[in-house]
């Protein structure tokens, strides 16, 4: 799901090579899940595709020709909104979060906003869920609070990473 | 304006708050010796609102529930309830705010040990020097709307962590405060033991129109309240609705 939103993250940072952009990947995000080859370049397709990036000209490097891409003004604008609104809280979404994170510290972005954004949008959620467990049935109560302890499991990580957003920015920058 | 349309429904955050503030900060900055606890934190909370303020350890956020309510003086920096300058009160002027406007709600009930939990309600208002009989009757009125009716015969000692915070919330409520301050009020009770506290204490509230400011870092608590307010570093980081951050 966020394999897109990471390869035109990469892109904004400055044009790139599949090779590079799968390297670069793996690096950050693939950790022990590397992203095939295959969908590189299917991903970098569909961008083109949709002109969120462009290819250029096919050039000669000690392999085969190799074409280097570069993110548009349009995929620079999904980029931002994807990175300044918050995901829908829903359980599962660390990984997406967690490549939020990086991104954003990645190209300089309020990351800490970022996450002060989320925080709000899953408290929000949090008070949903409240409702339907104080008005709903016991079977909605419990499952409400299945959502609630994954959104409360999120929120912790959200405030850890919060603390150590100084030390992982020295981390991600070059 | 009325509390109750002053007060705004769950899931108006991204809205601005259309009441002017009963309850203001505005830069309050606060040390420990060398060690500055709040560093220029402005918040408002509207009547009848339930706020929670955030945030992690040493962030400030206890320290700011301490200056809204009258405890602390800020170094510098304005408190403004009702319209008057909390910070700029005396001593005396500042005990009695706190005793007729203010209710409060700790981590452990700080029940007096010596006393029931009946004499423990009716306290404060006999503090406030209400008829002794008039004064029991409503304490008693308290117990029983908070379900440990049947406590009121027993001291602190004998009472579950749950059954004591409930006492507390009963203290805290008796005498009708215009705003109810809550530092961790479920911190010390378990899960399913401090959501019924908790839900206690928003009803009441609620049904009282008593503004609350609720300090937890507890998120389940937080989404009790109608808006959350995050502290980092001594400053409150989301004074507006978030919309407007």
């Amino acid at each position: 799901m966020s394999v897109p939103v990471s390869l035109l993250g990469l892109l904004q940072r400055e044009p790139s090579y599949g090779y590079e952009l799968k390297r670069e990947y793996d690096a950050y995000f693939g950790r022990g899940k590397p992203l095939p080859f295959g969908q590189v370049y299917a991903t970098l397709g569909r961008l083109a595709r949709d002109n969120k990036v462009v290819a250029g000209g096919a050039e000669p490097g000690d392999g085969p020709d190799r074409r280097r891409y570069a993110i548009t003004d349009s995929g620079s604008e999904d980029l931002e909104r994807w990175l300044s609104e918050p995901l829908e809280p829903e359980p599962h979404l660390q990984t997406a979060l967690f490549t939020k994170v990086v991104l954003a510290l990645m190209l300089g972005r309020p990351a800490e906003r970022y996450l002060d954004v989320q925080r709000a949008a899953h408290v929000q959620r949090m008070r949903e869920l409240n409702n339907l467990r104080r008005t709903g049935t016991v079977v909605e109560a419990l499952l409400a609070d299945h959502s609630m302890f994954h959104l409360e499991a999120d929120l912790r990580w959200i405030d850890l990473t919060s603390a150590r957003l100084a030390v992982l920015a020295e981390e991600v920058s070059r | 304006m009325s509390m109750t349309q002053a007060r705004q429904r769950p899931g108006s955050t991204a809205e601005p708050s259309p009441a002017p503030a009963l309850l203001e900060g505005r830069n309050i900055a606060r040390s420990f010796g060398q060690t500055p606890a709040l560093r220029g934190a402005s918040l408002g909370v509207s009547s009848g609102e339930v706020v929670a303020i955030m945030g992690p350890s040493g962030s400030g956020k206890s320290t700011l529930l301490h200056c809204l309510a009258g405890i602390f003086r800020p170094d510098s920096g304005e408190v403004r309830y009702d319209g008057r300058r909390v910070d700029q009160m005396g001593e005396a002027e500042r005990t009695k705010l706190r005793r007729t406007d203010f209710g409060f709600v700790f981590q452990f009930g700080q029940l007096v040990p010596e006393l029931t939990a009946l004499d423990n309600v009716a306290l404060p208002l006999l503090f406030n020097r209400s008829g002794r009989k008039a004064a029991y009757r409503r304490a008693m009125s308290w117990l029983e709307r908070l379900d440990i009716g049947d406590m009121g015969a027993r001291r602190s000692g004998e009472l579950s962590g749950g059954q004591a915070q409930r006492v507390a919330l009963a203290r805290a409520l008796v005498t009708r405060p215009k705003v109810l301050f809550a530092d961790e009020p479920t911190g010390s009770l378990d899960s399913v033991t401090g959501e019924k506290v908790m839900n206690l204490l928003v009803d009441s509230a609620r049904q009282e129109g008593t503004t609350v400011v609720l300090v937890t870092h507890d998120a389940r608590v937080a989404a009790c309240a109608e808006r959350e307010l995050i502290v980092r570093d001594g400053v409150v980081v989301n004074p507006l609705p978030t919309a407007e951050i």
